[in-house]
């Protein structure tokens, strides 16, 4: 092998330094993402090309879906169920979800993964207007949703819904809800994780028990309240 | 097995199945993690939890050729080429690093400077990425500050993993015989004299020295 396999040991010693380098990093990576994402938030907003927005902890929200595709669904052509323990099982239109008392709330979106969005504007109907209009049975203790992509579903217990700060939202930005973020209507749990707000919200059912949501049976906690719960400490949203 | 007198043996049966089982593992992880984490390809496929698991169980499996190849005498002496360095490796990183003023070419053993450190660089973000990974993973193995930094890590590093490949990959697009030598695991005689000089000089039936 000659004086090619002879000489100092390099290799390994780049290998050991990037050990020591990436343990460093996880002992301080938490205090220099909070440093970047500043320095990122800057940059982004100055770059014509977008391409920053692609760095890790850069600003704005990420698309997350369990399903095959992004499902579609007109204005038209959207429904809402609400059934279950409920007086008046009721379908609604998105027409007659909009003709209901309007709440307009801006607050941060937290991801249970790390991102956050800071003041966005989410406009829907209370889940608790919602609730009084179809009559709660009092046997019903929490609520179910269900999804038009067919996978996706989410729970809440009775009172969490009846928080001012639950919305079935049908505007994001001020902008009607796009088909990525879960349009025409989704939920809107504001003080929660961002995985509670199930996107392309299609059927909620009064149930007599919690019953865990799709990410909750892969290990999420089912009360999902920022910063108190998946063993994180965000600031709260709400 | 009969090859003609200039062709060389660079790679065995073995080396070549480390590489391309590695090469496909690398591609499935970087092709799952782009999917996971790009927004615009995140809408295209959705299917998270499938993402996550196929992403998850590439990244246990890829440290796994190159350990079952520990086995293969070939093996460990390529090793032991890409760990040392010696003044020849010296003189061609610096000559690479002034490739404007510096003629070429710089002789290189079996494996030239650059490609030492390439292995030795992506052998420990193997690693890295499969700690951080794990601390992902299995969330209850570390304590929340120490989830966010590997988080942080194996985002950042999975960039740079990204660049690595992706040289390594325009490397071998602009050199057709190293191509041919992953493959077949024979190379001409002449490309190795211009390419890998110190090694053809001490290959059976090279040239004696002058």
């Amino acid at each position: 092998m000659g004086k090619d396999g002879s000489g100092a040991p390099v290799g390994r010693r780049v290998v050991l330094g990037m050990l020591g380098l990436g343990a460093a990093g996880v002992a301080a990576g938490g205090y220099l993402q909070n440093g970047l994402d500043n320095l990122l938030a800057s940059v982004t907003a100055k770059d014509p090309t977008g391409l920053s927005g692609l760095l890790p902890g850069g600003q704005g929200f990420r698309f997350y879906s369990v399903a095959d595709s992004i499902p579609h669904r007109s204005a038209a052509d959207y429904r809402l169920t609400v059934d279950g323990l409920v007086d008046r099982p009721t379908t609604y239109t998105l027409e007659r979800l909009q003709a209901m008392p309007r709440t307009r709330l801006v607050r941060d979106v937290q991801c249970v993964t790390g991102w956050r969005v800071p003041h966005y504007a989410f406009t829907g109907v209370r889940l608790a207007d919602l609730l009084a209009a179809v009559g709660v049975r009092p046997e019903a203790k929490a609520l179910r949703f269900t999804c038009f992509d067919g996978v996706y579903s989410e729970s809440l217990t009775l009172d969490q819904a009846g928080r001012p700060d639950m919305l079935v939202a049908y505007e994001m930005d001020d902008k009607p809800v796009t088909a990525a973020h879960g349009g025409p209507v989704r939920l809107y749990a504001a003080p929660m994780y961002f995985y509670k707000s199930a996107k392309w919200l299609s059927g909620i059912t009064l149930t007599d028990r919690v019953q865990p949501g799709y990410w909750e049976h892969y290990g999420y906690d089912v009360d999902a309240w920022v910063g108190r719960s998946n063993g994180r400490t965000d600031v709260p949203t709400s | 097995m009969s090859q003609p007198p200039e062709a060389l043996r660079r790679f065995t049966t073995a080396e070549r199945w480390i590489h391309r089982t590695t090469a496909v593992l690398m591609g499935i992880a970087l092709i799952t993690a782009a999917f996971l984490y790009l927004p615009a390809l995140a809408e295209l496929v959705g299917r998270r939890r499938l993402l996550v698991t196929v992403h998850e169980w590439t990244g246990l499996l890829l440290p796994l050729p190159l350990l079952a190849g520990l086995a293969f005498r070939a093996v460990r002496a390529d090793l032991r080429r890409l760990n040392r360095f010696n003044t020849h490796d010296r003189r061609w990183l610096s000559a690479a690093l002034r490739y404007r003023t510096v003629p070429r070419p710089v002789p290189a053993g079996k494996f030239n400077a650059g490609q030492k450190l390439y292995a030795a660089l992506v052998a420990g973000a193997v690693l890295v990425m499969l700690g951080t990974g794990l601390m992902m993973w299995f969330t209850h193995l570390a304590p929340l500050v120490w989830r966010t930094g590997a988080t942080f890590v194996h985002d950042w590093l999975a960039l740079v993993i990204a660049i690595l490949v992706l040289g390594h990959i325009w490397m071998a697009a602009h050199d057709p015989e190293a191509r041919r030598g992953m493959r077949t695991g024979w190379v001409a005689r002449a490309w190795a004299r211009r390419e890998h000089p110190l090694w053809e000089k001490e290959s059976p039936g090279g040239e004696p020295h002058p």
